[in-house]
């Protein structure tokens, strides 16, 4: 059963009496209702079809936190094998909003990080709801580094509302953490490629979206500040989250006009979470495809590109 | 009687309250409340001279203090597409920075310069809090990368001064890329084997904590100063219940091993020349209000060694060393 978002209520009506006609009929063997059924089916669709076309900015945000859509963790079983997770930052603890380790892509030895936000009520606390704290970025670098020396690409998988925002997260050096490990993304002589997959909020996106090329799904989003954030700031009304969502050009749209990201991954028909496994198969294409051309190039030129690239970040202008 | 009360009177009393003093000559102490005598205040660093607050200062007044003599040469910021994202709030973003532009005096959040201080030359970016919150933004992020590039070609230590809300919302996903991008500026001074001193100053907070202001060789904090990624006030909504006092300010960070220092603004500038002569191999330096540096001067001293006499008498007498040579690291 899928969770529907607001928006989507109208189509939730029309699947729901679709479902509804089925059920009755499977009851009572004399009643045909397969053309009715099938009716409802397509104009399901078209209205999903027409819902997902232009989703506004705010509708991404929703659509990019939706709880069905795959995780990281789904992504890592579906693409990777022989999946090796590491943990721990050696200083303190291991942070399970991160997840990280050595695992096999297209038979290539790379290390994988991301955050993972967890599928249920345990998990998601237990993961924090993807919200790293400085061992998450701590087990991070480390991660980083050992693929470094090793010459392992790297590949993360970004998807967290941000940051975890806690006493003991700012008394063990929160900004420190999330600041190494940004440089360690800009450091590593290996190629580094990035997806966000959901949500890429702010500097805990950075810390791991600092790479060679970055992918973001067509429905997911990456901001400065969740809208809602800078709703409250600027218009002084977290209500006014839809106009920030709009003000803050967050969708993977925007970010590859002004230049920030590199390649857009499509989504199945309304979103990745309607067809999960078509959504994660898209998204190691899109992986393949960024990587292999960097696998080409030696440590000194794949450190040289990534700086590079951000030194000249910023000149292109969204028009309209 | 309405008329008289609402219009009349008004009038009156703001033709006569002209003759009060001018608001700008007493300053009260954002924390003890004192009223404080503005020249006095300025003179004292904007220190408050009754219970030692740090009040904001400026980029330019605090390289006035820093510099030898209050010399020192702006390098030129490359210019950012103004309004990228054609960012609208409540107000258009242009308008924003036109009227942060008039009240300031300045293009933008941060100011880099180059000069000596206590005859080391250096570079010096300082963050303008009064700007915008001193938000990040593409220019700050220019600024940086000028600073480290001018340091790089010098191969002069740069000593960064932060103080910032975090980016500036209002170029989006851009101000987030100033982190990765003043990153790239911090590896290059790394690399070059150059010093990086942070100086941490109220408040330096979010995107900015999390990236070059944290990445310096030595982290020096102003006391009291805030230092955080979230703000308390995000801390509180999010895990429900009050924080301890002073959390998150710069005492509290060294307490935690964030930070290697926590330094009265008065005594910045003599701990900045020790560190940065130290790190850089040279002889200590001479103390006192040290002169502009002036070519002749230069020149002089580097032909004829010990000739060169320290201008503040009291204290150089104290702290000079033996040779006082070596004005310029070449």
């Amino acid at each position: 059963m899928t969770q529907y978002l607001d928006f989507e209520k109208p189509l939730a009506e029309i699947e729901g009496k679709a479902e509804e006609l089925r059920a009755l009929a499977r009851n009572s063997a004399e009643m045909d209702v397969g053309d009715e059924a099938a009716a409802l089916d397509t104009k399901a669709a078209t209205l999903l079809d027409d819902l997902y076309k232009n989703l506004t900015p705010w509708r991404k945000c929703q659509v990019a936190r939706h709880p069905e859509r795959p995780h990281c963790r789904d992504y890592i079983d579906a693409l990777f094998q022989e999946f090796t997770p590491l943990a721990g930052d050696r200083n303190f603890a291991d942070d399970m909003a991160v997840m990280g380790g050595l695992a096999r892509f297209n038979d290539q030895p790379v290390m994988v990080i991301g955050h993972e936000k967890g599928n249920d009520t345990k998990s998601r606390i237990e993961r924090n709801f993807g919200m790293a704290r400085p061992e998450g970025y701590r087990k991070a670098i480390r991660l980083m580094e050992m693929a470094g020396r090793f010459g392992l690409p790297v590949i993360t998988i970004v998807d967290t509302p941000g940051a975890y925002p806690g006493k003991g997260a700012e008394e063990r050096g929160q900004s420190e953490a999330i600041a190494r490990s940004t440089e360690t993304c800009l450091r590593i002589p290996v190629p580094l490629v990035s997806v966000v997959v959901g949500e890429g909020g702010s500097g805990g996106a950075v810390a791991f979206a600092t790479a060679n090329k970055v992918a973001m799904l067509e429905h997911s989003v990456y901001s400065v500040i969740s809208p809602e954030g800078c709703a409250s700031i600027l218009w002084k009304d977290a209500e006014k989250m839809r106009e920030a969502a709009e003000a803050l050009r967050l969708t993977a749209q925007d970010l590859m006009k002004l230049g920030v990201i590199d390649r857009i991954v499509a989504e199945p028909r309304g979103g990745a979470h309607r067809d999960a496994p078509a959504a994660i198969a898209s998204v190691g294409k899109a992986l393949e495809a960024m990587l292999e051309p960097l696998m080409a190039l030696d440590g000194p030129a794949l450190v040289a590109e990534r700086r590079k690239k951000y030194l000249t970040m910023g000149n292109q202008r969204l028009t309209a | 009687m309405n008329w008289i009360t609402n219009y009349v009177r008004p009038r009156i009393n703001s033709i006569f309250s002209r003759r009060e003093m001018p608001d700008n000559l007493w300053l009260k102490c954002d924390s003890c409340g004192t009223m404080l005598f503005h020249r006095e205040l300025t003179e004292n660093l904007h220190v408050c001279t009754h219970c030692g607050h740090h009040m904001a200062i400026t980029p330019r007044e605090r390289f006035h203090a820093l510099f030898d003599g209050g010399t020192f040469a702006e390098i030129a910021v490359p210019e950012p597409l103004a309004d990228p994202l054609a960012f609208r709030d409540q107000k258009r973003y242009p308008d924003r920075m036109r009227s942060a532009q008039r009240d300031t005096g300045e293009k933008d959040a941060m100011l880099v310069a180059t000069g000596e201080i206590g005859r080391t030359p250096i570079v010096a970016a300082a963050q303008d809090f009064s700007f915008m919150g001193g938000s990040m933004g593409m220019y700050v992020g220019n600024a940086i990368i000028a600073a480290a590039e001018e340091a790089v070609k010098l191969r002069r230590p740069l000593i960064l001064f932060a103080a910032a809300g975090g980016a500036r919302m209002q170029e989006g996903i851009l101000s987030l890329m100033q982190m990765p991008r003043s990153t790239v500026a911090v590896q290059m001074l790394k690399e070059a084997g150059l010093p990086y001193i942070v100086v941490l100053t109220n408040p330096t907070t979010g995107g900015v904590t999390a990236s070059y202001a944290m990445l310096g060789d030595v982290q020096i904090a102003e006391p009291g100063a805030l230092i955080c990624f979230a703000g308390p006030r995000v801390i509180e909504q999010t895990i429900r219940e009050k924080l301890p006092e002073g959390f998150q300010r710069a005492e509290y960070l060294l307490d935690h091993g964030m930070l290697d220092r926590v330094t009265p603004r008065g005594d910045m500038r003599e701990e900045l020349i020790s560190i940065v002569r130290m790190l850089l191999g040279l002889p200590p330096a001479i103390r006192g209000d040290l002169p502009p540096p002036d070519a002749s001067e230069l020149t002089q001293a580097d032909t004829a060694a010990p000739a060169e006499t320290a201008p503040a008498p009291e204290k150089a007498a104290k702290d000079a060393p033996a040779d006082p040579k070596k004005p310029k690291a070449k």
